[in-house]
């Protein structure tokens, strides 16, 4: 009979403990009548999150946040879609070396990244853009878009697309009302694990931000840097709430299991 | 393994078109060329430029930035720092979280998926919250983990975790757990649910059963785990940044500075050059490695 | 008093009763089958006698002793999986070994009880290979040496044949039932090959949908089967429907231009059960027209439409010429040969 011994079940509680402590207490911190950071000892107060109201580049950041994860996403996708049908569906010299490629991004520390691509957007001209940084992200994003799409893609059974194609379809038709809607699952889940990827970037996009285009996680870093104060917590408690908002409609709408799985292995 | 590589054999011949997986393919070869593979080589090249306070970046062709770092003690300091506070994470990850995936994987189907999803929520919670939700715990001497730890008696005097890579260690390992949990996770369902009982039958106790029986089979998930821990630790940026602050340092924050601060750009290069190859070669060495380990094995 | 005694058990599965009032006494060195379609429970009472699972009414004894209190470890069972369960790091001789080393046995005695329990299963010679490394078949035979090394008290076999085929299973068969003769190894095996259970058991079990359905010897079972499923399950079989005449003088059993003298208990409507190698060929009773003649080497296999519905027949390939498709015959048997009961087909 398998059962955890309460040595186990100890060992998991406090482990338990441990991985929310910090997140808790964020949340709990925003929640300070306090001019400092501190727990809210004496009474909750919505004092902080209203001071996110004075400060418009928190919420100039989250627009851009937003807008760059879905833009990024939604290009990465577009380029994915046909590449991962092409390594899935045919054997060709030089398939592993263009899938390692597709992937690469994943090994590489984006710190190399960021500062590869600084480099070369200032040459070219359009370093701190938004375009830089959509452009940026669209490669940093694109392995998560294309192994998810590659997995519906290499998973589907093609007696159907053959059974599509006897009855007449021709190529585009076959594409619209077949192929894609079988791997649209993948797709979607493709996508919506790199918006969640682009989002939460720091480390590269910090680098290619200027002001006007900071995003959330790099104005809030920077606002670490110089001050910390109960407002950042009240900014990463609307975070997290988002988060676990999009969580929640995410596993009902898909089952959150099937986008984490996804998420599983970036090293490889 | 990718899981491009899996499918291959999958994959059906078919000649006819040859040219049309490139054409397929093109758009997205054209984009990762055109934006991933130049700026990386400019890189490169960047880190053999001059650089002087006044004169600003100079194209010319010089080893200046690779002398330093190989000659000043400081990078070789802060390289090791790195490296040893990945180790030091890869290591607490896999002590910690691979009997938590065992627990989970034992516990029964509703708390499984309860508890699935709040150690790997946070993954997808930005890292600055979590850091900065670390910040708030370390708190100084008097932040809230030294008061619990001394009022538990665990420690007599408080432990300084800000500005320190006690501190860097902890919060990592807190980011880079999920990665570990999962991918022993995936391990653990591979295993036959029999197994256990196979071995029970045969009259192993509890611990020769963990021993003998399940370490063995999750070990390659463990040193996956540990891979991915391992090459995210030596890159982050955002913990090391809050907790170490501008005095401990690591690869990342380091080159950060160079390029953002100082502005000596070809510097960072090379920093980041160094990095970059160094992580390549652990990865494919240590892939390599378990691979021919396993490979008898698990094939 | 019994070796092992299961009574009134039952498991739950959420909602899903999957086995009920499940009793059975199971005496010391017998050799019981555990039979039924896939699903109907026979490797959770299997992994209930094994102690892996509880069940969750009814109670199992092993020797006297309720089972749940004796460590699994401590229970002297030797278990073959229906998923082999073998360990994929370990090579098949570490594997057969790992239940000696957990006995202590010193390192030369292990290995040549390794070497001759390999060899007993036909695998001299595979003592380094990896699980993965082998078919289907033989890591089922390592599974079997693993346990059989340990010289269990009892053996509970998860359909420990079934991916072998025809002439190494009956090998293997010929094999367990020595080994059960020789060591009086009380053995427990579930399968869903009927001439597997009927070969080698002392008594059979048929299940369907987590109910016993009839315990009793091969010959029982199958002679004598007590529920249209068991007779349906236990090779083929016909059912005819007769009926009962009581009116005239000495009461009738009739089924179609077929009948014989009515045997006592029954009344009306009836269901005449019968192998089909019982039945004959004669000059009277019931008219059948054959519809296929099929060639099976030892036997011919006859597929006819009688007055009572579909009628199988089988005959001994005696080189006598034998009725033609399309033919009209007279089949007979035996009352001894045929059972009843109650009600119609
Ligand atoms: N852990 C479980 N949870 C829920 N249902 C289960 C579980 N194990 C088995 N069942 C169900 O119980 C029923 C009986 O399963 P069992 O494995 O005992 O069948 P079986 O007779 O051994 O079949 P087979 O011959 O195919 O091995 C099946 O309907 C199965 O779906
Ligand atoms: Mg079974």
């Amino acid at each position: 009979m398998t059962r955890n011994g309460p040595l186990a079940l100890a060992f998991h509680t406090v482990f338990v403990i441990v991985m929310l402590a910090p997140i808790v207490v964020v949340c709990l911190v925003a929640f300070t009548p306090e001019g400092y950071l501190s727990l809210p000892t004496n009474g909750f107060s919505l004092r902080w999150f209203r001071t996110i109201a004075n400060y418009p580049e928190f919420v100039h950041a989250f627009w851009v946040s937003l807008g760059l994860g879905a833009l990024s996403s939604f290009v990465a996708v577009a380029f994915a879609v046909p590449a991962a049908l092409a390594i899935a569906r045919y054997k060709f010299p030089g398939r592993d070396a263009l899938s390692a490629l597709f992937l690469s991004p994943l090994m590489i520390p984006h710190v190399v990244l960021g500062i590869a691509f600084l480099r070369f957007f200032t040459s070219v001209g359009i370093g701190g853009t938004f375009s830089a940084l959509l452009i940026a992200h669209v490669i940093v994003v694109f392995p998560f878009a294309l192994r998810l799409t590659l997995a519906a893609a290499t998973g589907m059974d093609r007696s159907v697309e053959m059974a599509a194609v006897s009855l007449g379809a021709g190529s585009f038709t076959l594409f619209r009302r077949v192929t894609l809607p079988l791997i649209l699952p993948g797709v979607i889940s493709g996508w919506a694990l790199a918006f969640i990827q682009s989002f939460d970037d720091l480390t590269m996009t910090v680098f290619l931000a200027a002001p006007g285009t900071e995003t959330l996680p790099v104005r809030m870093f920077l606002y670490i840097q110089d001050n910390i104060d109960p407002l950042v917590t009240s900014v990463s408690a609307c975070v997290i709430a988002i988060t676990m908002t999009a969580l929640i409609l995410l596993d009902r709408l898909y089952g959150l299991d099937r986008v984490l799985a996804g998420k599983s292995d970036p090293g490889r | 393994m990718s899981a491009a590589a899996d499918t291959a054999s999958a994959a059906p011949a078919d000649d006819r078109r040859a040219g049309a997986p490139w054409a397929l393919a093109a758009p997205a070869l054209m984009l990762f060329v055109g934006v991933l593979v130049i700026p990386l080589a400019m890189t490169v090249m960047l880190s053999f430029h001059d650089w002087g306070q006044y004169k600003g970046i100079e194209p010319v062709f010089i080893l200046k930035n690779w002398h330093e770092i190989a000659t000043d003690p400081y990078y070789a300091e802060m390289f090791w720092r790195t490296f040893r506070i990945a180790i030091l994470t890869t290591f607490l990850t896999a002590v910690l979280g691979a009997p938590e995936a065992y627990i989970l994987n034992r516990m029964s189907g509703r708390w499984r998926s309860v508890f699935l999803l709040v150690i790997l929520g946070p993954l997808l919670i930005s890292v600055v919250a979590r850091t900065l939700g670390w910040a708030l715990l370390f708190g100084g001497n008097n932040g809230l983990v030294n008061k619990l730890m001394m009022s538990l008696g665990l420690i007599r005097a408080p432990i300084p975790f800000m500005f320190t890579e006690t501190g860097m260690v902890v919060a990592l390992a807190h980011v880079m757990m999920p990665f570990m949990v999962l991918s022993v996770w995936a391990a653990l369902q591979r295993l036959d649910p029999q197994i256990e009982n196979a071995a029970l039958s045969l009259g192993a106790g509890p611990v020769t059963i963990i021993r003998r029986i399940v370490m063995p089979q999750i070990m390659p998930g463990v040193l996956s785990g540990a891979i991915i821990v391992f090459s995210l630790s030596a890159s982050a940026f955002a913990t090391p940044a809050i907790i170490g602050g501008r005095r401990l340092k690591v690869a990342a924050t380091l080159a950060y500075d160079e390029f953002l601060n100082t502005l000596n750009w070809p510097l960072g290069a090379a920093v980041a050059t160094l990095l970059l190859v160094a992580l390549v070669l652990i990865v494919v060495g240590s892939n390599a490695l378990i691979e021919r380990r396993y490979a008898e094995v698990f094939r | 008093m019994a070796y092992l005694e299961l009574d009134r058990v039952a498991k739950q599965f959420g909602a899903q009763t999957v086995v009920d009032d499940f009793s059975l006494a199971v005496g010391k060195g017998e050799f019981v089958s555990f039979l039924g379609p896939s699903g109907c429970g026979k490797t959770t009472t299997l992994q209930m006698i094994a102690g892996f699972l509880e069940p969750t009414r009814g109670t199992i004894r092993l020797e006297g002793s309720h089972l749940t209190k004796v460590h699994p470890a401590k229970r002297g069972l030797g278990i073959v999986f229906q998923s082999y369960a073998l360990f994929p790091h370990m090579t098949a001789a570490e594997n057969v070994a790992f239940g000696l080393e957990m006995r202590n046995v010193p390192r030369d005695e292990r290995a040549e009880r390794v070497r001759s329990a390999l060899a007993m299963v036909g695998l001299a010679g595979y003592e380094e290979r990896y699980p993965r490394r082998m078919s289907g078949g033989q890591q089922q035979r390592v599974a079997l040496a693993r346990a059989l090394v340990i010289r269990p008290s009892v053996l509970l076999l998860d359909e420990p044949l079934s991916n072998l085929d025809a002439k190494l299973r009956e090998g293997m068969q010929i094999e367990l039932r020595q080994i059960q003769r020789t060591l009086g190894t009380t053995t427990i095996l579930v399968t869903h090959d009927q001439n597997e259970a009927m070969s080698l058991s002392d008594r059979i079990v048929v299940m369907s949908q987590g109910r016993i359905e009839q315990i009793g010897t091969p010959q029982d079972t199958y002679e004598r089967p007590a529920s249209a499923f068991v007779s349906q399950f236990l090779g083929k079989t016909n059912d005819f429907a007769a009926t009962i005449d009581r009116t005239v003088a000495s009461a009738r059993l009739v089924a179609g231009s077929w009948s014989a003298p009515a045997p006592a208990g029954f009344n009306g409507s009836v269901t005449i059960s019968l192998r089909p190698e019982r039945i004959g060929f004669a000059d009277t009773g019931l008219a059948a027209k054959i519809i296929t003649r099929i060639f099976q080497g030892n036997h011919w296999l006859f597929q006819c439409e009688s007055e009572c519905g579909p009628a199988i027949v089988i005959r001994q390939n005696d080189g006598q010429p034998q009725p033609a498709e399309g033919d009209v015959v007279r089949l007979t048997w035996r009352v001894e040969d045929m059972s009843l009961r109650g009600g119609g087909a």
